[in-house]
């Protein structure tokens, strides 16, 4: 299963990872979370991570979301070499082309659903109407119309994530980051999510890179990546599971 | 940017009402105390200003003895003769009385009431400022001969009198009759509290028969210089007559003393700023602490909202972006308690001004120091808790619980 690389060899990437290492801690107790990935990912793909706990999921991802840098190789996300950009110059990266959404919802408490889907756009500084109107439209198309008003405690888990997601496609970012988005939700809710993301994914052109556990969220995607021990054990194309197929 | 970040410290604020209240409460106190201080001190100095130039214009007073006070008793008396001699040869007065004092008993008719007698010529009015509400001054005759007539203050007539108007009536001195031929237009409180109203004003030579028994001795000469001359020049010119005609020897000091009243005004009014400066600069420590509890709570706040922090830096917030809005709302915070401060200082002034009397005079000048203080203590006490937030690390931040 180790011939997905090939395929796409002459595709320009998106993203590309070359003997990527993370190395936390010094001397004694460094231990080293990523050992060399290589990874290659175009525009418009659809990835699932998966893997054991403590594999590097989440590692690859913060680093992939220019969270963090690579201790040791190169990073190059739209062939500019992120390990070599500042925390603000990574910030501007994330506040325009990338989209986040966590585990743990990570919305602003007691802050209206409307305010958090407007907050990327306050950090663009683009004007209220058009941040209004954005924000109203990005909640319509999670299916939140008319939630506008609700704070994330007058929420349910699903519609909190389908808030994150809003929040993170309200900017039309190029990549869409999720790290275990359905980690939180019952199966129903998961799978909601997840076609939410297809279709993002589908007709918007959106790059999704999630992270899962679950071999059953890990079908929507098209390509899957599995680590172990901190390296890319395979990388596997699969004909995605349709929106709808399962309920 | 900037009105977004006023708001959102503006909703943080009222998210947390009690604590932001107790927070801000060192610098409301803070500002309160200063501009208290401050608006104070100034009324005090209007107040003693105002009370010593209602003493008289260009007022000079002359006494016997070196100091003022009790150590004046020893030196002997000016006379009669002094008065006129410095009427005759300093040219640059304008009015020149010489005055004799003694307590005595009034009674009129049931009432009885104890005051200042002052013997004194016409030119006692004109020194002392005085305008008459009623009656006439001295004639010519009375002075000269030294009739028992008088001229009575506010509050003598009030004792006496009431409202009545008391010109013509008798009133009993000691143990004389005296008609009353003029009444003192008020002048109120005096400096340092005397009662300048409580007076009766006769004759000099009628005071000095009557009540003194001694026919030539002077107390005080009480002196009004013409406008626009020169008061150190004219002290010098009075000092140099004096001594001369006291009889006095190089080598001996002056056994007189002349005061110039605003000399005394200017003398106070600069005892009084130094006291309100430093009362002010007491005040302005507890500004400072005002500010160390702003820092205090937003290390705290800080600390809560880290996730909040998280998820604004992975969104794409930029430091300087974190930093001033955490800055502002240490700034908004303080900025308010400088606001409340004020308003507090405003009732509080006005309430002690009603107590004690003094003019309230508002300082647009100290109230917007206050402010701009009370909002430079947001940004320097807000710095470090809002430079932690922006050098937060978002992973970090995020996974905070
Ligand atoms: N900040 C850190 N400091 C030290 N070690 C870390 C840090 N973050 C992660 N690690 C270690 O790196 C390894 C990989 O962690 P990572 O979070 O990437 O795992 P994961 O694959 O996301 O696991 P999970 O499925 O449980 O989320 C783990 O062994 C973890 O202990
Ligand atoms: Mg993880």
């Amino acid at each position: 299963m180790k011939e997905a690389s090939a395929t796409d060899g002459e595709e320009r990437a998106l993203i590309e990872f070359q003997k990527v290492v993370k190395i936390y801690g010094q001397g004694q107790i460094a231990f080293q979370a990523l050992r060399g990935v290589d990874l290659r990912i175009a525009r418009g793909e659809f990835l699932a991570v998966m893997g054991p706990s403590g594999s590097g999921k989440s590692t690859a991802m913060n680093i992939l979301g220019c969270l963090d840098i690579p201790s040791a190789g190169a990073y190059r996300f739209q062939d500019v070499h992120v390990e070599r950009l500042d925390r603000n110059q990574r910030a501007l990266l994330r506040r325009h082309y990338l989209g986040f959404v966590f585990q743990g919802f990570n919305l602003l408490s007691r802050t209206s659903a409307q305010e958090n889907v407007e907050l990327p756009l306050l950090y663009r500084g683009e004007p209220v109407a058009q941040r209004h109107a954005a924000a109203r439209q990005a909640l319509a198309r999670v299916g939140l119309s008319g939630w506008e008003a609700h704070t994330p405690a007058e929420l349910s888990g699903g519609q909190q994530q389908r808030v994150a997601i809003a929040r993170a496609i309200v900017t039309q970012p190029l990549v869409l980051l999720a790290d275990e988005p359905t980690g939180n939700l019952d199966s129903t809710r998961s799978h909601e999510i997840m076609e939410l993301l297809v279709r993002l994914n589908r007709e918007q052109g959106i790059t999704v890179l999630m992270v899962t556990h679950e071999a059953d969220m890990a079908a929507y995607a098209r390509r899957v990546v599995h680590f172990v021990d901190g390296a890319v054990e395979s990388d596997a194309r699969q004909t995605e599971r349709e929106p709808g197929a399962c309920s | 940017m900037f009105l977004n970040a006023i708001l959102l410290a503006l909703r943080e604020i009222r998210r947390n009402l009690t604590r932001s209240f107790l927070t801000i409460l060192g610098i409301v106190i803070g500002v309160a105390a200063v501009i208290t201080m401050v608006t104070l001190g100034n009324g005090a100095t209007r107040m003693v200003s105002e009370q010593i130039s209602s003493l008289g214009s260009n007022l000079l007073i002359l006494r016997p003895g070196q100091r003022m006070g009790p150590a004046a008793f020893g030196s002997a008396a000016f006379r009669v003769s002094d008065a006129d001699a410095l009427t005759a040869q300093i040219l640059t007065l304008r009015a020149v009385a010489p005055t004799v004092s003694r307590s005595a008993p009034l009674v009129v008719g049931n009432e009885n009431w104890s005051s200042s007698v002052t013997g004194s010529t016409n030119d006692y009015l004109t020194v002392g400022n005085w305008q008459l509400a009623a009656g006439r001054s001295f004639s010519a005759e009375e002075q000269q001969a030294g009739r028992a007539v008088c001229i009575i203050g506010e509050t003598v007539r009030n004792k006496l009198f009431g409202r009545q108007n008391p010109v013509g009536a008798q009133i009993r001195v000691k143990n004389f009759s005296c008609p009353i031929v003029g009444l003192l237009a008020a002048k109120g409180q005096g400096a340092m509290g005397m009662d300048q109203d409580d007076t009766v004003l006769m004759p000099l030579k009628a005071v000095q028969r009557r009540l003194i028994g001694k026919l030539q001795d002077v107390n005080v000469i009480m002196l009004s210089m013409r406008d626009g001359v020169d008061s150190t020049q004219v002290m010098a010119q009075i000092r140099r007559l004096m001594r001369e005609r006291r009889k006095l020897s190089e080598s001996e000091d002056d056994n007189f003393t002349i005061m110039d009243t605003r000399q005394i005004a200017e003398t106070l009014s600069s005892t009084i700023g130094t006291m309100t400066t430093l009362l002010g600069a007491v005040a302005a420590v507890s500004l400072l602490v005002g500010g160390i509890g702003i820092m205090n709570i937003m290390l705290v706040s800080v600390t809560e909202r880290t996730r909040e922090i998280g998820i604004r830096l992975a969104i794409g917030a930029l430091e300087h972006e974190v930093l001033l809005q955490f800055l502002i709302e240490a700034v908004t915070l303080s900025a308010f308690g400088g606001l409340v401060g004020i308003a507090l200082a405003f009732v509080s002034c006005l309430a002690l001004a009603a107590v004690t009397q003094m003019p309230f005079i508002f300082d647009p000048g100290i109230n917007l120091i206050s402010f701009v203080f009370s909002a430079l203590i947001g940004v320097l006490f807000g710095y470090i808790p809002a430079r932690r937030a922006a050098r937060l690390d978002p992973i970090e931040a995020l996974r905070y619980e």
